[in-house]
């Protein structure tokens, strides 16, 4: 049982900072260094479909956020008690329950975003950052880190979500959160001036092009190689 | 102990009871105020279809449902375009009436509201009529809602919406860009027979000096024809109510 091996080599540890140094890493690692996108190359299904637009992606990345936390938390505490024969199923009997919450809050109270995501919304069930992170780190350790892990892992996929939906949405609707900068820089430049917006950044092959320009920049940067 | 299946069978039991009883309180609580976000949703379409999106995005819910209750009247009337008061027993109100629902069921037996746009607090300066279309797009449902002038020709506008058509291709049709297209078009042709309007393939092409023709959206034909499938098929149903307001008001025209 890894897990409880896991568990008590943390239990010797006296009271650590509510932010020790580790606990930091847990966060920071997956911004760039483990980022699930860019270096795990995990949720590229959701990073493809929701990204035509700022104003869905911020909804998606935040119910994003929410979902990893809340599971992680949850199966964390549960943790000594899930039956290890059954525990993906448990995973995601949780996972598919937050998300299900998720998806009722916004019919509630965003409807036109519950339009527009539901059924991206409803993917994040299978978006194996969740379950990734369930069964990697929630199930072999406390809670609070647990949530600082999962916190970590929902900000590296959401960065890296809102930054292919900035690029999208500027080059392929010319505008920013519905913003239309295009029409106030052609407007610079005298009536008859228009920037052309390129359609190929609507389509999902602009995801493409664009999470492949992020993973290089930053694969050049960091010196990252797959092995 | 964990691994026995008493033990498991026991923890799956009570992790189900606790999630499904989590979920079923959540879908109660949240349930009216759901309810109020589609109706408010619906209205928005229908309001949609005569007046810009810009205007209704500006528009706060309180003021939407107040704009829609001094400016629509709505009727339901059946396949002959006769007013329907009650169905069933149960009294009947286009607003209530399940467009999905009512589409699974036969042409003859379906009911057919039509909502009407009108001079605010004053029912009898109609401006346009709009009638809900429902249909298949190239993934699943798609619906809308399509306004006609009282001329009961042209086009006024069109609100459209789909379930899951695929984004940045036959999910355009919710664009005000691709809606604009349907704005000034004729549903009948010069000898007064219904030809509807007709989306084509291919896109980019200049269709002003055709009436019955908008330009197409780019990899989404099977969509487009989806709804142009869906217009027909309600503007069929239509026709006599449509008929019967094309009469009466050539003679309101003439005083």
């Amino acid at each position: 049982m890894s897990a409880e091996t896991a568990e008590k080599v943390l239990e010797k540890k006296p009271a650590e900072a509510l932010l020790s140094k580790r606990r930091k890493k847990l966060i920071s690692d997956p911004l760039v260094d483990d980022n699930p996108i860019t270096i795990q190359v995990l949720g590229i299904c959701s990073a493809l479909a929701v990204t035509t637009q700022m104003k869905p992606t911020l909804v998606m990345a935040i119910s994003v956020v929410f979902v990893i936390v809340m599971a992680n938390l949850t199966i964390s505490l549960l943790r000594n008690t899930i039956p290890t024969r059954v525990r993906i199923i448990v995973q995601l009997a949780v996972v598919a329950t937050l998300v299900t919450l998720v998806n009722e809050v916004l019919k509630a109270f965003a409807y036109d975003m519950y339009k527009e995501l539901s059924v991206f919304v409803g993917l994040i069930i299978t978006n194996c950052i969740v379950m990734g992170r369930l069964e990697a780190f929630a199930l072999g350790n406390k809670p609070y880190d647990s949530i600082l892990d999962g916190f970590g892992s929902a900000l590296g996929y959401s960065w890296i979500i809102l930054a292919v939906a900035f690029f999208r949405e500027l080059l392929g609707s010319g505008a920013i959160f519905g913003i239309p900068i295009y029409d106030y820089v052609s407007g610079l430049f005298g009536d008859d001036f228009q920037l052309a917006t390129n359609g190929l950044m609507v389509s999902p092959v602009g995801a493409f092009i664009i999470l492949g320009l992020i993973i290089w920049v930053q694969r050049t940067k960091t010196g990252y190689v797959e092995h | 102990m964990q691994q026995s299946n008493a033990y498991i069978i026991t923890f799956s039991v009570i992790l189900t009871v606790v999630l499904g009883l989590l979920l079923s309180g959540t879908s109660q609580v949240l349930g009216p105020l759901q309810k109020e976000a589609e109706a408010l949703d619906k209205k928005k379409q229908i309001l949609g279809a005569v007046i810009s999106g810009d205007e209704i995005a500006a528009m706060t819910p309180e003021q939407i449902n107040e704009f829609y209750a001094s400016r629509i009247a709505s009727i339901v009337v059946d396949i002959n375009g006769a007013p329907v008061s009650e169905k069933d027993g149960a009294a009947v109100t286009a607003e209530n009436v399940d467009i999905a629902k009512n589409y699974k069921m036969a042409a003859e037996d379906r009911l057919y509201p039509v909502f009407i746009f009108h001079a605010e607090g004053d029912d009898s300066a109609i401006e346009s009529y709009i009638f809900p279309v429902y249909g298949a797009g190239l993934w699943d449902a798609i619906s809308g809602f399509l306004a006609l002038d009282t001329d009961m020709n042209t086009i006024g506008g069109i609100t459209l919406s789909h379930v899951g058509e695929t984004p940045g291709l036959g999910a355009r049709i919710t664009e005000p860009g691709v809606q604009a297209r349907y704005q000034g078009k004729e549903i009948f042709d010069g000898s007064g027979d219904l030809v509807s309007v007709a989306m084509q393939k291919g896109e980019g092409k200049d269709y002003s000096s055709d009436p019955h023709m908008v330009d197409g959206m780019s990899g989404a034909t099977i969509t487009a024809n989806g709804v142009n499938a869906m217009l027909e098929n309600y503007l069929g149903a239509y026709l006599p109510f449509i008929e019967s307001k094309k009469s009466s008001d050539a003679v309101a025209a003439a005083y």
